[in-house]
């Protein structure tokens, strides 16, 4: 390891055998990926060969084109959410997704970030003239602090492993929250948190916009990325894969194992931490329940989405999941387009030959045509509920789903058989679940336009809960993540 | 020293509670080695299931049937309905999981949590439920020696807990669904080899271990009378490192375990400050886990290499 240096010719001419550092067997595997048959392929290919910060420059370029897009603040918030998540999963990939390490305190990192840069960016300490540094100052100290943090917490890491890690992790996060919670009112505010926090200010101007933040993360997320990079190429990267794949075997080969795994939490939380002093200067309020064990799971949830253990699927899994569940607090009718797109997704992507996909929906849009006609001729208060989203999609399946006029008790019973309906769909094979899917398609429709619209905040939970079991069931590589090789 | 008394038996009953749903943690942990994020939650679904059960008998104020009767239909409702969710949750979340890498039933698990508390919370919405026990139950029908109160309820939760774990260590060490389970938790393969069912001793065991927490749900409603879709989350971190105190994978453990952090816990709150109740106990268990992981009952496992 100490010994180890490329020379930049062998770079250029592209080595045929494997690269310096990468494992022979693993870089045979990797060479060995499929590409798409075709002209797909052949762009993949192509894309292969461009630099990464080509990529890199060119993805925040796009980005930086969003503001020009929209006016609506809201919007900008939505954008400036997403890179928020992004930053948080591509740290909580350092230690995860490349050091294999489960760290299932990481959004104390992030509130240790926010509520630093509040301590010393407001009139909290030491009032009534309170402790102002300046931004330059400040975000720099915070995020050295947390990764001394994170150092701290990731000392167990020196016995523990796997699971018991994840859950002093756990309680690490936990803690964080009683501690902000109850400690110190005076100075942390307890559940009030601390209010009207100084804003970023940079290059001599004060950021006060969503717009001005919305370019402040992207600077920085393609920073962290431009460096998690590096990083992740260089040999601490190397080393961090090697702990993953097999501690001892890494340890007999001399890597400091102890001391690598110390880093990725290091790194992680000081990467946290700096999204957090974002997130306190734009939020200009932080309190405890931003960063309790919910908003861990939407990290978890960006990350595995996009794939552990890939930086642009981090990033990637960041934005996509962000984007989507803040869609659905948004309006009833673009969380219709958010759910009635994911399923028709899913359908697509699952079910083949286009004849069986065909038969299915045609059979689903015949069996709301029947139900809704004999129900209405049964009792026409039945139905008289009505879709409750708005727009075209309402109009389009007024008279195709079965809303009662009061949907509170029916709409519960019609969850709960849902719920049962997709269990039973999963335990029976070939030709059953075809049958059986028609009926689960038209009832969620029908729970989806009678409950879980009127209910923005806890569908948008429970499509995370679902995002989380699926993923893992159907691809826990994630969108981008390649499969692990297994060790037999 | 009444207070001390009084105190231990706030910790005691409180402590069945954990103990309850540690047993499960315990038990599905032994024999997946699967941290269940969900089984939290499960607790939270058996208080519900209880509170239903005295809604449908005519509410605590006007029951329709004896309260023997009542409590017993509650226990049966709230362990058999529970139990049986928890099987599903098994097949539908973690078997298609069993041979995948440790981190994918992890995560699944706190998606399976998720998904529980936020339909409850559709389902029943955010507001808090009460069993109104003293309706049924009077609290002057306990023990009461001059400023010592112990409700009949407490006995009673802390007797039927008893009379639960010993069952249950019964079932373990001399049933045939007890050996096999044991043989599971061992080597799965082996014992597949050899000819136990392993599927059936995992949908058991999930059985087991989720219907002693719904009982404990509907306990934790008799006892502290409020419930809401919220309560199982921290409970279940609470049981959890119960089992991981006593040891994970051992019963007695896992009955330890949860004795000692609910009386802890009373003792904390009585004596110190009810405020850092959570962190500090929160802070003994990070430091139990760091000095002894294997917990007190437990073995350390042995690393195959």
């Amino acid at each position: 390891m100490s010994t180890e240096q490329t020379p930049p010719a062998a770079e250029a001419e592209a080595p045929q055998g494997p690269g310096v550092g990468v494992d022979e067997w693993v870089a045979r595997s990797s060479g060995r990926r499929e590409y798409a048959p075709g002209r797909l392929g052949e762009a993949q290919r192509l894309l292969e060969r461009v630099p990464w910060w080509v990529i890199l420059l060119a993805a925040g370029l796009a980005g930086a084109c969003v503001p020009f897009l929209t006016t609506n603040d809201f919007q900008l918030q939505i954008g400036i959410n997403a890179m928020l998540l992004a930053i948080l999963a591509v740290g909580l990939n350092i230690s995860v997704g490349w050091a294999g390490l489960l760290d299932l305190g990481y959004v104390a990192f992030y509130g240790f970030g926010a509520y630093g840069y509040a301590l010393v960016s407001s009139n909290q300490l030491n009032p009534p003239a309170g402790v102002h540094w300046s931004t330059y100052i400040s975000v720099p100290v915070v995020m050295i602090a947390a990764g001394f943090l994170g150092v701290a917490v990731g000392w167990p890491s020196r016995r523990l492993v796997g699971d018991y890690l994840a859950i002093v992790t756990l309680f690490f996060g936990e803690a964080f929250v009683e501690f902000t919670n109850n400690v110190a009112p005076s100075k942390l505010g307890g559940p009030n948190g601390i209010v009207s926090i100084d804003p970023y200010k940079v290059f001599g101007t004060t950021i006060l916009t969503n717009k001005g933040y919305f370019y402040v993360l992207l600077v920085l997320l393609v920073l962290t990325v431009g460096v998690l990079h590096l990083l992740d190429t260089s040999r601490t990267g190397r080393a961090w894969r090697a702990v993953r794949e097999d501690t001892l075997a890494s340890s007999l080969m001399t890597i400091p194992v102890f001391r690598v795994k110390l880093m990725a939490f290091a790194f992680g939380a000081a990467v946290a931490a700096m999204a957090g002093t974002v997130f306190a200067a734009q939020q200009i309020n932080v309190f405890p329940t931003d960063f309790a064990t919910p908003f861990l799971i939407l990290i978890y949830a960006g990350l595995i989405l996009g794939g552990a253990g890939s930086l642009a699927g981090a990033v990637l899994g960041g934005l996509i999941l962000s984007v989507t569940l803040d869609g659905i607090l948004r309006s009833p009718t673009e969380a219709g387009y958010i759910f009635y797109g994911l399923i028709l997704a899913t359908l697509v992507v699952k079910i083949r030959p286009w004849a069986r996909l065909g038969a299915i929906l045609g059979a689903t849009v015949l069996f709301g045509i029947v139900v809704h006609t004999i129900v209405k001729a049964i009792s026409p208060s039945a139905v008289a509920g009505g879709p409750q989203s708005s727009g075209w999609i309402s109009d389009l399946v007024h008279n195709w789903v079965v809303v009662p006029s009061n949907p509170t008790r029916a709409g519960n019973i019609a969850y709960v058989v849902l719920l049962v309906l997709v269990i039973a769909l999963v335990q029976v094979k070939g030709r059953w679940r075809d049958i059986l899917m028609v009926p689960t398609l038209y009832l969620a429709a029908c729970v989806w336009e009678g409950v879980l619209v009127a209910q923005p905040s806890i569908t948008r939970q429970i499509l995370l809960g679902v995002i989380l079991i699926v993923m893992m069931n159907a691809r826990p590589n994630g969108l981008l993540g390649r499969r692990r090789v297994e060790v037999v | 020293m009444r207070f001390f008394i009084q105190e231990l038996v706030n910790g005691l009953t409180q402590g069945s509670l954990y103990a309850l749903i540690a047993l499960g943690y315990s038990m599905v942990y032994g024999i997946l080695k699967l941290l269940n994020f969900a089984h939290g939650d499960l607790y939270m679904v058996g208080a519900f299931v209880g509170y239903f059960v005295i809604q449908w008998f005519g509410g605590s104020t006007a029951l329709t049937i004896p309260v023997p009767l009542l409590l017993l239909f509650m226990f049966l409702l709230a362990g058999g309905g529970v139990g049986m969710l928890g099987v599903a949750i098994e097949r539908f979340a973690y078997r298609p999981l069993r041979d995948a890498p440790r981190i994918a039933p992890l995560i699944t698990a706190l998606g399976v949590s998720f998904l529980l508390e936020n339909s409850m919370l559709l389902l029943f919405g955010a507001s808090f439920r009460d069993y109104n026990t003293s309706a049924f139950i009077p609290f002057s029908s306990g023990i009461h020696i001059g400023v010592l109160n112990i409700s009949l309820t407490r006995i009673l939760v802390i007797v039927l807990s008893l009379v639960l774990m010993i069952g249950l260590r019964l079932l373990v060490d001399r049933t045939k669904l007890g050996r096999q389970m044991r043989a599971v938790a061992e080597d799965r393969e082996a014992a597949e080899m050899l000819g136990v069912n392993v599927d059936y001793t995992i949908s058991m065991t999930f059985f087991l271990g989720s219907a002693l927490a719904g009982i404990a749900g509907v306990m934790a409603g008799l006892v502290f009378n409020q419930i809401y879709t919220l309560m199982g989350f921290v409970a279940g971190l609470k049981a959890f490192t119960a089992a991981v105190v006593g040891g994970i994978g051992s019963i007695a453990g896992a009955m330890l375990g949860g004795l000692l952090i609910g009386i802890a816990e009373a003792m904390i709150s009585g004596y110190i400050s009810s405020t850092y109740t959570n962190l500090i106990v929160f802070g003994i268990l990070i430091v139990v886990m760091i000095l002894r992981p294997q917990g007190l009952l437990g073995r350390a496992p042995l690393q195959k290499v």
